[in-house]
């Protein structure tokens, strides 16, 4: 045996079919979209028309002092989407602080969905019912438990995806690295979506990364990469759908970079004039991904009028009922403190439960 | 420790009052940039931004993008490398966007930063200052509230400092800088928006890390705080006249080192104290205070020294935290506690 011949001096895997396309991967508006089912298209039209009215309709809640605060997907609809229907029921989705709208779109309730913006709870639906990890704010620490989700389930011998969300800034933390890793390492089935919208608030990609695109990272820890361009649903949808099937056949994980833009400020509370051009977000518009759809659908006679009309009518019907709910103020209780932070309350808990009961009492009384 | 004085800014300050914390926070990072090219700004959103509070304003454009520099989004990563700029001679200055956002950088502050000059028998001393927002009270979603001084205090090698007025700020940030040993500075988060007459251009007045200081002096009973729970002990001890007491109140303004002459002298002239702080009592701050005035006051003490702090659960969501956080009715209440003889 000579050094040639032992594991560390050859490399492991061949790099060139895990490197991304040069260019993200398109759909809409090329030939290859002539193939593409009208049934799917219409129900990512319907979707993507609900996302963005919902993201409207938070937006305003929240300048009516309904929310707290409100990251909007404005723009981003698409991967939201995607991410959402690629996956099956019995799949697990792993969000972070902005993917309310993949959350809504995987079948939680619109309100529950909004329950950590609105400030009444952390988390307001049982991640269990729909497999939907809760909404993740520290940045890129939800991946590697998408990791060990996924793992987990393969050990059980479920036939169990994990799709999990992270943004450009995200995947400077370490534990988007540690996560890739380890889901390469272990050939786990699940599926790292990074929403490239251009910020991390403020900062731009090129104080952020110096990759030639995020996708290329999948390359150094073993796993394919694919470039997409985030706007064009159908090609998310496609790109998510073959990764998802790809890690359930047991093909291991994959990342997937979708290239989109963040139309409104980072929040709220954000002021994006501070740093970014007009130019930019006009150049941005034109490319959005409901009139990307639309083109499309129109182009191949899939849309008219009517269609249109009863889409709208229905996104209408949904903002007005999250209207409605959200105006009406969330139910308190403020002894909910002390009811979950251990299965049982220590001695002290139950001390400063009665405490704050007192406290209630008294103000009531008064 | 070595708090050099730091000479007088090169700019003039513009003429504004009154002032916030804020604006002095920023005016003391101007100040120890224009002062010492040594020192450099480092984080998240710190340079066009001029950081989400806004405390980091202009000093990309005066200064420089090398001097002020956006990073990128990792907090281990900030700080590792303030740890490799500060071996080299510099002064850095770090930015954690939020209390909870600085575990990132847990690692690196308690494996490295809190302990090479101890491992290196003093060879490398590491002068960096890593701000810190921090607490509640401002309505912000999960981890966007912790009160974390507890874990900082706790590790060997780290001064922990946190401000509660304007000038302090200003003073106390501008110490921080030129100490040669780490300082976790931990700015209130609520208080960013308080104003004073302080201004930006009267005598600088660096304030030494370490003392802590009687806000109000009072015969009746002692109450001891710091950072965003002072003005809340403020105006408790206002509230107290009504009730016939007259509290003093302590603001540490630094927790490690612990200043134990001050708070002892406060607590044996009222024979009484009530520690107030809003992170969570269990293995809080309040135990370790309350426990070195019972070693250092037991035959002045009149009652049991007992601790107002925030309840042992994970930081409220917005709507719940006013239940939380201590307000003047509990601490009056704990008054009412420190065993009055009847009559
Ligand atoms: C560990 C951590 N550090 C800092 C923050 C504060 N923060 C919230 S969002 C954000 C920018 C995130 O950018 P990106 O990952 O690109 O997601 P986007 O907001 O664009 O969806 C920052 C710095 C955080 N939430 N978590
Ligand atoms: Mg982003």
């Amino acid at each position: 045996m000579t050094v040639l011949d032992t594991p560390a001096w050859r490399p492991r895997t061949d790099a060139a079919p895990l490197l991304p396309d040069p260019e993200p991967y398109r759909l809409l508006g090329t030939p290859a979209a002539a193939e593409l089912d009208p049934a799917l298209l219409r129900t990512l039209y319907g979707h993507l028309v609900r996302g963005r009215r919902y993201n409207q309709q938070a937006t305003a809640l929240t300048k009516q002092g309904r929310l707290a605060v409100y990251p909007a997907s404005t723009g981003q609809e698409a991967c939201e989407i995607a991410a959402a229907l690629a996956l099956r029921p019995r799949d697990w989705l792993f969000p972070s602080y902005r993917d309310t709208l993949a959350v809504v779109a995987r079948g939680v309730d619109p309100v529950e969905a909004l329950t950590l913006l609105r400030g009444d709870w952390h988390t307001g639906y049982d991640p269990h019912e729909h497999r939907v990890a809760p909404l993740s704010t520290p940045l890129a620490t939800q991946l590697p438990h998408a990791v060990g989700l996924a793992r987990a389930a393969r050990l059980t011998g479920d036939d169990v995806v994990a799709l999990a969300m992270v943004g450009d800034g995200g995947t400077s933390e370490g534990d988007f690295h540690e996560a890739l890793n380890f889901a390469a390492v272990w050939q786990v089935p699940v599926v790292f979506l990074v929403q490239n919208n251009g910020f991390a608030i403020s900062v731009p990609l090129d104080k952020q990364t110096a990759a030639p695109t995020f996708a290329h990272k999948a390359v150094g820890y073993g796993m394919p990469g694919r470039l997409v361009d985030g706007n064009d649903v159908a090609a998310v949808h496609q790109v998510l759908a073959e990764a998802v099937g790809r890690a359930r056949d047991g093909g291991g994980p994959t990342l997937v970079e979708a290239v989109t833009y963040r139309m409104d400020a980072h929040t709220n509370a954000d002021d994006a004039t501070r740093y970014r051009e007009d130019s930019e977000v006009a150049a941005w518009r034109a490319h959005d991904p409901i009139a990307l759809l639309e083109r499309e659908l129109t182009g191949r006679g899939l849309l008219d009028d009517e269609v249109r009309d009863s889409v709208a009518d229905d996104a209408e019907t949904m903002a007005s009922a999250l209207r409605e709910r959200m105006h009406t103020d969330a139910t308190l209780d403020p002894m909910d403190l002390f009811a979950h932070v251990y299965a049982e309350p220590t001695q002290q808990l139950r001390q400063q439960e009665a405490q704050l009961r007192a406290e209630l009492e008294a103000e009531r009384q008064s | 420790m070595t708090t050099a004085t730091p000479a007088a800014g090169r700019t003039a300050a513009p003429a504004r009052k009154p002032a916030t914390m804020a604006q002095a926070l920023n005016r003391a990072l101007h100040d120890a940039l224009a002062a010492d090219d040594s020192v450099h700004v480092l984080g998240e959103d710190i340079g066009t931004l001029g950081g989400v509070f806004r405390i980091t304003d202009g000093l990309a454009a005066e200064f420089g993008d090398s001097r002020c520099t956006d990073t990128p989004l990792a907090e281990a990563g900030i700080l590792g490398t303030a740890v490799g700029m500060a071996m080299y001679g510099l002064r850095p200055v770090v930015e954690m966007q939020f209390d909870a956002f600085a575990y990132p950088s847990f690692e690196q502050l308690v494996s490295h930063v809190a302990k090479m000059r101890n491992r290196t028998r003093g060879a490398m001393p590491l002068p960096i200052t890593i701000r810190i927002p921090y607490g509640g009270g401002i309505g912000g979603v999960e981890h966007h509230s912790d009160s974390s001084e507890a874990y900082y205090a706790h590790t060997p090698g780290l001064h922990v400092v946190t401000p509660a007025t304007v000038e302090d700020a200003y003073g106390l940030l501008r110490a921080a800088i030129a100490s040669d040993d780490p300082v976790v500075f931990l700015e209130p988060k609520r208080l960013y928006w308080s104003k004073s007459d302080w201004s930006p251009e009267t005598p600088a007045k660096v304030e030494p890390i370490g003392r802590a200081v009687v806000r109000r002096t009072g015969r009746s009973a002692t109450l001891i705080t710091y950072g965003p729970s002072l003005p809340v002990c403020l105006e408790a001890a206002e509230a107290a006249k009504e009730e016939g007491w007259d509290l003093g109140v302590v603001d540490l303004r630094s927790l490690v080192p612990f200043d134990e002459e001050t708070v002892a002298a406060a607590v044996r002239g009222t024979g009484r104290a009530v520690v107030v702080h809003e992170s969570s009592g269990f293995g809080g701050m309040g135990a370790e205070i309350a426990a070195r005035i019972t070693e250092r006051c037991f035959h002045h003490l009149e009652a049991p020294v007992l601790r107002v702090a925030g309840f042992d659960i994970p930081y409220p969501p917005p709507m719940l935290e006013r239940h939380h956080l201590p307000g003047v009715d509990r601490i009056l209440d704990a008054v009412g506690r420190l065993q009055w003889e009847e009559g």
